[in-house]
């Protein structure tokens, strides 16, 4: 993969990848003016966009591998003390790419998802707060100042809240999950921005590198020892940041919002909204406290949330009447599972978890597309829609389907690859129960995933005259990539593997 | 004494406490998110009471404006000012979105009592 970009551009891919999906979405919003075809255009744009990004975001990652070193962007060259510095390393390099190519197939698979969903008149005003989400999540992933965190936190969730308001169009239900998304979203924000102030108020500064210097300076002459405010600040942020990524049992916005969103939408925000929260989590565990906060009784309380919500949200998930749902009740056990890798704090637990960000990114954007494929085609997503729907729609079914053994986790697909290094670290660690935990995952995944596949392949529809044909090619195809990289990287995990390693190798520098 | 000291602190925290509590506890989706945005106004109060400055023997630092005092003396730390201007900003834009999304429950429920909401929802599934 060989990718050379002029050097013009080149120095500036760590700022481009947000600027050009801000002002891109500003500027789609002017296709409202064209009056035929404005929503195409629309789409064209978002899809023109979404690829630039992805070629930056590949490119960047490209050059962090081959130079080893971060690349550093001073906003207005600015020292890092005083302005907002950008910086892309092995860690948020690899995040960057899965937000931008789940940002890019899912435009590509929003064309005839959203003609059908959504109104007309809206489809331009759709586009533009769609590429302001991308925007934010980019942002939260490429900026090191932490209170640049919380503004662009706060630029996704509002758009993602307005998204999934706009599944109100069809299902009014969706207004109220999304109005319980913005106020529990909005308490995780601010809980984010007060542990941020009580860390500005230790350290006087809001770079992520400068403040763990500063901790460590600290650290060394004596200061922290049985300091409260670098106890409380911990606390603050692990709170909200739990409730951004949906870990068991703060995720209860996540399955409404999930179900009565767009399809398009949920496509978007479950493969990257809750994964950007993780990737956050990181980023202040390790790379800020790292090495001066002992955070292994908070860990270790975080693996026991995440052991009981990969068991819980697993069973609420073979208990739902909508497809959505189950998959959404998935998300929060398969989420779960990442929080327990990094909570090991060694090397295999913390590359299970990146690298499981990666391979749940690919199969539940691929299991959600097909899943809004069916929405399209058969006109909802109850498991009744669902009978016998194999024969009818065969190729996204069989997607549903290879998705489906991703998640329980069956060998040759990238499911069984995060899993095993998974039971790895904590068999490093000599947790046998953890080891059990993601068995007993797995079977329960197994249960929830044959119930569905059994009503898909050899149910009876309710209705055999009803005319239900295959998904178009503009969403079998982006569907089919990812689901077929989720195989590809499950046969041969040498790229994600080594990615993922060189991420947590970075990340367990400065120790837990 | 050490505590009155920290008066602004405390007044801060009781704030975002009785925010969070009207979140919780009320049952108008109107009034929580009423309540939500108390919650981040004492997250405001906190940053700015954060930026005050006072040395060691007592002497308050000044606004920090380019003014006589503030070039020879202490003045206060402007930063945290500014990001809450900013956060300032962002609540707004929150309880825009969700007055706008309230609005649409109301023409579609009817209603914005959650309880009626939810005996809504239960009729039609």
């Amino acid at each position: 993969m060989e990718l050379v970009l002029p050097e013009a551009i080149h120095a500036h891919l760590p700022v481009l990848v947000v600027l050009l999906p801000l002002f891109g979405g500003l500027l789609a919003l002017f296709t409202g003016l064209i009056q035929r075809g404005g929503g195409f255009v629309a789409w064209l744009w978002s899809a023109i966009i979404t690829g630039l990004i992805l070629v930056c975001a590949a490119s960047m990652l490209f050059e962090v591998h081959t130079t080893g070193e971060a690349m550093v962007y001073r906003l207005g060259s600015w020292p890092e003390q005083y302005g907002i510095g950008y910086s892309v390393d092995a860690l948020n390099g690899y995040v960057i790419l899965v937000v931008a190519i789940i940002g890019f197939l899912s435009t590509i698979y929003a064309k005839d998802s959203v003609m059908a969903e959504i109104a007309r008149d809206r489809h331009h005003l759709f586009y533009s707060v769609w590429l302001l989400a991308i925007a934010g999540l980019i942002g939260i992933t490429v900026t090191a100042d932490t209170f640049n965190i919380y503004v662009l936190l706060e630029i996704s969730s509002l758009t993602v809240y307005t998204l999934v308001a706009l599944g109100g169009d069809r299902d009014r239900r969706a207004l109220v999950a999304s109005l319980k998304y913005l106020i529990l979203g909005s308490i995780g924000a601010t809980f984010i921005l007060l542990g941020i102030g009580y860390l500005l108020m230790l350290t006087g500064t809001l770079n992520m590198n400068d403040m763990h210097e500063q901790l460590v300076r600290m650290h060394q002459s004596g200061e922290l020892a049985n300091n409260r405010t670098v106890f409380v600040s911990f606390a603050l942020l692990m709170v909200g940041l739990s409730l951004k990524m949906a870990l068991f049992p703060l995720h209860l916005w996540l399955p409404n919002a999930y179900t009565y969103a767009p399809s398009a939408v949920t496509a978007l925000v479950a493969a990257t909204a809750t994964k950007v929260g993780v990737y956050m989590t990181f980023r202040f565990v390790f790379t800020i406290y790292g090495g001066v906060y002992d955070s292994s009784a908070d860990l270790y309380f975080l693996g026991l949330c995440a052991c009981a919500g990969v068991v819980i949200s697993s069973m609420a998930a073979i208990r739902q009447m909508n497809v959505k749902k189950v998959l959404a009740y998935s998300s929060v056990g398969q989420i779960a599972y990442i929080v327990l890798g990094f909570s090991l704090a060694n090397e295999s637990g913390v590359t299970a978890s990146v690298i499981h960000i990666f391979n749940h990114a690919l199969i539940k954007g691929g299991m959600f597309m097909a899943v809004g494929a069916v929405a399209l085609r058969a006109g909802g997503t109850k498991i009744e829609d669902f009978k016998g729907i194999g024969r009818k729609m065969p190729l996204t079914m069989a997607a549903f389907t290879v998705g489906g053994c991703g998640l329980i986790g069956v060998p040759l697909t990238a499911g069984f690859i995060s899993k095993w290094y998974l039971v790895v670290g904590a068999m490093d660690e000599g947790y046998w129960g953890i080891a059990f935990i993601v068995l007993l995952g797995g079977v329960l995944a197994l249960v929830y995933i044959w119930r569905l596949v059994e009503i898909i392949w050899f149910g009876k529809p309710d209705d055999p005259t009803k005319q239900v044909r295959e998904a178009p090619l503009s969403m079998l195809i982006p569907m089919w990539i990812l689901i077929g990289a989720s195989v590809a990287f499950g046969v041969d995990a040498g790229w994600t593997a080594d990615s993922a390693h060189a991420a947590a190798e970075l990340l367990l520098e400065g120790g837990p | 004494m050490e505590s009155l000291g920290h008066f602004n602190y405390w007044l801060a925290i009781v704030i975002i406490m009785i925010g969070f509590y009207g979140v919780i506890a009320r049952r108008n989706l109107l009034k929580q998110v009423i309540a939500l945005g108390l919650f981040q106004t004492g997250v405001f109060l906190f940053y700015v009471t954060m930026g005050v400055y006072r040395s060691p023997d007592g002497t308050r630092g000044v606004a920090p404006i380019w003014t006589d005092a503030a070039k020879t003396g202490p003045f206060d730390n402007p930063l945290p000012h500014v990001l809450m201007l900013t956060a300032i900003v962002v609540s707004v834009s929150t309880l825009a979105v969700a007055v706008a999304i309230i609005v649409n429950i109301q023409r579609k429920y009817g209603t914005i009592e959650e309880d009626e909401i939810l005996e809504a929802d239960k009729r039609d599934s």
